[in-house]
């Protein structure tokens, strides 16, 4: 049988002898695989956009908010009722097995003041727990300590925005900012965590001590009152547990009755956030088998253009057979130059479709990853494509009569 | 041993209701070293014949054993093995490939050999200089004269040292001068190489370079003569 080398070479030159045909044959495979490649960056950036932030809001994590008020018939929404309690967390912490560490949170808007700068933030009253259940690391200085959370000290950790927006280049450990005229000293800086999933600048933030959030800053009518609870899970597979977990225990510490509605509510922050990335690994998917139609659609072209030739090389292939090409000698002339132009194809479609990918994500702002895997699945689907469609080209040639063949006009 | 011998060959081809005996009872023996014509008017058979010791044709019945080897029951792959190993073809319309070089053309039957590049290219140069077209390896069929392609066409047919050379109507397309500069290339292979010839021809000044000339009318041998010389 002839050798793979020569069968290319053949190939080869068949290709050359007609490249207008050829390169538009091949414009259908680049299209496609050039299109998988973009839609699977675009499908794969996306989708690990949103697990960064997944990250960024800490992992494992669980919302403990108030419940609503219920006032002649009107509810108020979640929050307008302040039901949970510094003990509520205390508790949660205790009695909770699957709950790893809790941060009681009382949170409001306030204006911070430095030097001849001010600017209005989110400023959260929490413990030295907070830093762990979110996941987040300290830029400099130290967390709170205890002694912080029992004596009400006037200490704060500023998030980067702040820090921007007060300081300019200036480094703000030790310095003292005013938050509603009250002055606190800065200890320590957050790292950056970026935009939220939602969109919303998570380094817009300052962390005080709980308690001098209750007694200074935001006024509360009940003592130890706080918004919210954090609470980290101990794992993954602890999560639905723990929410369980919370729920009783509150339940239990409120008394609620077996018939009556909770007055908190416990949310699931990573698996609403699961839930998101499921979607957007769903859209990836689509996106990736409709820009796959298009590289069936470019076999197609293959395989027209392969059937075209075989019509007009029957000459060529009775000589061929004549001097003692067998079948699969025939065969394999037709399906390399079929793999060869598919080939070819994907390799410049794969290049366009990285240059593709990066223009998208630096005009459209979206975020593009390429995977060595879409890369490699786009040649190999390219070589199948090839194989396929090359293949019924083939076999109508094997089977040619050499007379005929040899006679054809 | 013969190098062909058919015997009770035919080939029946069946056109609606009628059947057309392109080959009847043909039995004809060839030996090593001859050159033989094979005449007839068209619709004779002749060119079945020849598509048949070719190998290019299965008969419909009989038996055809070509260098002692039973040929009537092969497939098409094996077939095609021995047209590689013991047939050069040389046809009228030359049938080179167009826009493949004359050295690229002489190495085709070799590629279907796994004879190795390096031999390949040897060979044909080779063949190409027995035949005097030094200097035209790299031509194109499209700018050689219609002497120079069938001269290719017969290195093409030699280049694997195959003891048969089939020829149909090797020089329908030359002119006079050409045709004999060919015929005379015949005869030196046919004496000096002691290659067998045999050749498909209506003209009775191309037979006559040959030894052996056969008749055909309506598939049956009608006379076959040898030529003294």
């Amino acid at each position: 049988m002839i050798s793979i080398p020569s069968t290319l070479k053949i190939s080869l030159r068949a290709l050359r002898v007609n490249k207008m045909r050829s390169a538009l044959t091949m414009l259908g495979i680049i299209i496609g695989v050039a299109a998988v490649i973009t839609m699977i960056a675009v499908g794969k950036g996306t989708s690990e956009k949103l697990s960064q932030q997944i990250s960024t809001v800490g992992s494992n994590m669980i919302i403990v908010l108030p419940g609503s008020t219920t006032a002649g018939g009107i509810r108020g929404g979640f929050g307008t009722q302040m039901t949970l309690t510094r003990a509520d967390a205390e508790a949660i912490e205790r009695e909770c097995s699957a709950v790893y560490v809790v941060a009681p949170v009382l949170n409001g808007v306030a204006q911070v003041v430095y030097s001849n700068q001010n600017w209005s933030t989110s400023v959260y009253g929490t413990t030295d727990a907070m830093l762990e259940v979110r996941d987040w690391p300290l830029f400099s200085g130290r967390n709170f300590n205890e002694q912080d959370i029992r004596n009400s000290t006037k200490v704060c950790l500023l998030g980067q925005t702040v820090v921007d927006k007060l300081f300019g280049g200036m480094d703000p450990l030790n310095q003292t900012v005013r938050i509603k005229k009250v002055p606190f000293s800065v200890i320590g800086v957050l790292d950056s965590k970026g935009q939220s999933v939602i969109g919303q600048d998570q380094d817009d933030v300052i962390f005080i001590p709980l308690t001098t959030a209750q007694k200074r800053i935001f006024g509360t009518t009940l003592p130890g009152m706080v918004r919210t609870i954090a609470v980290k899970a101990r794992s993954a597979d602890d999560l639905t547990r723990a929410e369980e977990q919370i729920t009783q225990l509150l339940r239990q510490r409120h008394r609620i009755g077996p018939n009556q509605e909770d007055d908190f509510s416990v949310r699931n922050l990573t698996q609403m956030l699961d839930l998101a990335q499921q979607a957007s690994k769903a859209m990836a998917l689509l996106l990736a088998a409709i820009a796959s139609i298009s590289l069936l659609v470019g076999g197609i072209g293959i395989m027209n253009i392969m059937l075209v030739s075989v019509t007009e090389r029957t000459r060529e292939i009775g000589i061929r057979m004549a001097v003692g090409a067998k079948t699969w000698d025939i065969r394999l002339q037709f399906i390399i130059e079929a793999i060869t132009l598919s080939l070819i194809g994907g390799i410049i479609g794969i290049i366009l479709g990285i240059i593709a990918s990066k223009l998208l994500s630096s005009f459209a702002n979206l975020t593009t990853v390429i995977s060595p895997f879409a890369v490699i699945l786009s040649v190999g689907f390219s070589a199948l494509v090839g194989i396929f469609f090359g293949f019924y080209p083939a076999y109508k040639a094997s089977l040619l009569n050499p007379i005929d063949a040899l006679r054809y006009e | 041993m013969n190098l062909i011998e058919t015997s009770k060959l035919q080939k029946i081809y069946v056109l609606g209701d009628s059947e057309v005996r392109a080959l009847d009872d043909v039995s004809v023996n060839i030996n090593p070293g001859e050159f033989v014509a094979v005449m007839g008017p068209s619709g004779s058979g002749k060119s079945t014949f020849m598509n048949v010791i070719g190998c290019l044709d299965e008969p419909t019945s009989g038996k055809y054993l070509l260098d002692g080897i039973d040929v009537s029951k092969m497939d098409r792959d094996e077939l095609a093995q021995i047209r590689n190993e013991k047939i050069g073809f040389v046809f009228q319309g030359f049938n080179l490939l167009s826009r493949t070089s004359a050295l690229e053309n002489v190495e085709v039957p070799l590629l279907y050999n796994n004879t190795p590049p390096k031999e390949r290219g040897d060979k044909a140069r080779q063949a190409l200089n027995a035949l005097g077209l030094e200097g035209r390896e790299h031509h194109h069929p499209n700018q050689l004269s219609g002497g120079q392609q069938q001269r290719v066409a017969i290195a093409r047919a030699l280049v694997n040292d195959a003891p048969l050379l089939l020829a149909d109507e090797p020089t329908g397309n030359l002119d006079t001068k050409t045709s004999v500069e060919i015929m005379e290339l015949f005869v030196r292979l046919n004496e000096e190489n002691k290659i067998t010839i045999v050749l498909v021809t209506h003209e009775t000044n191309i037979a006559a370079f040959s030894k052996r000339t056969i008749k055909f009318l309506d598939g049956k041998v009608i006379s076959d003569r040898r030529t003294a010389q």
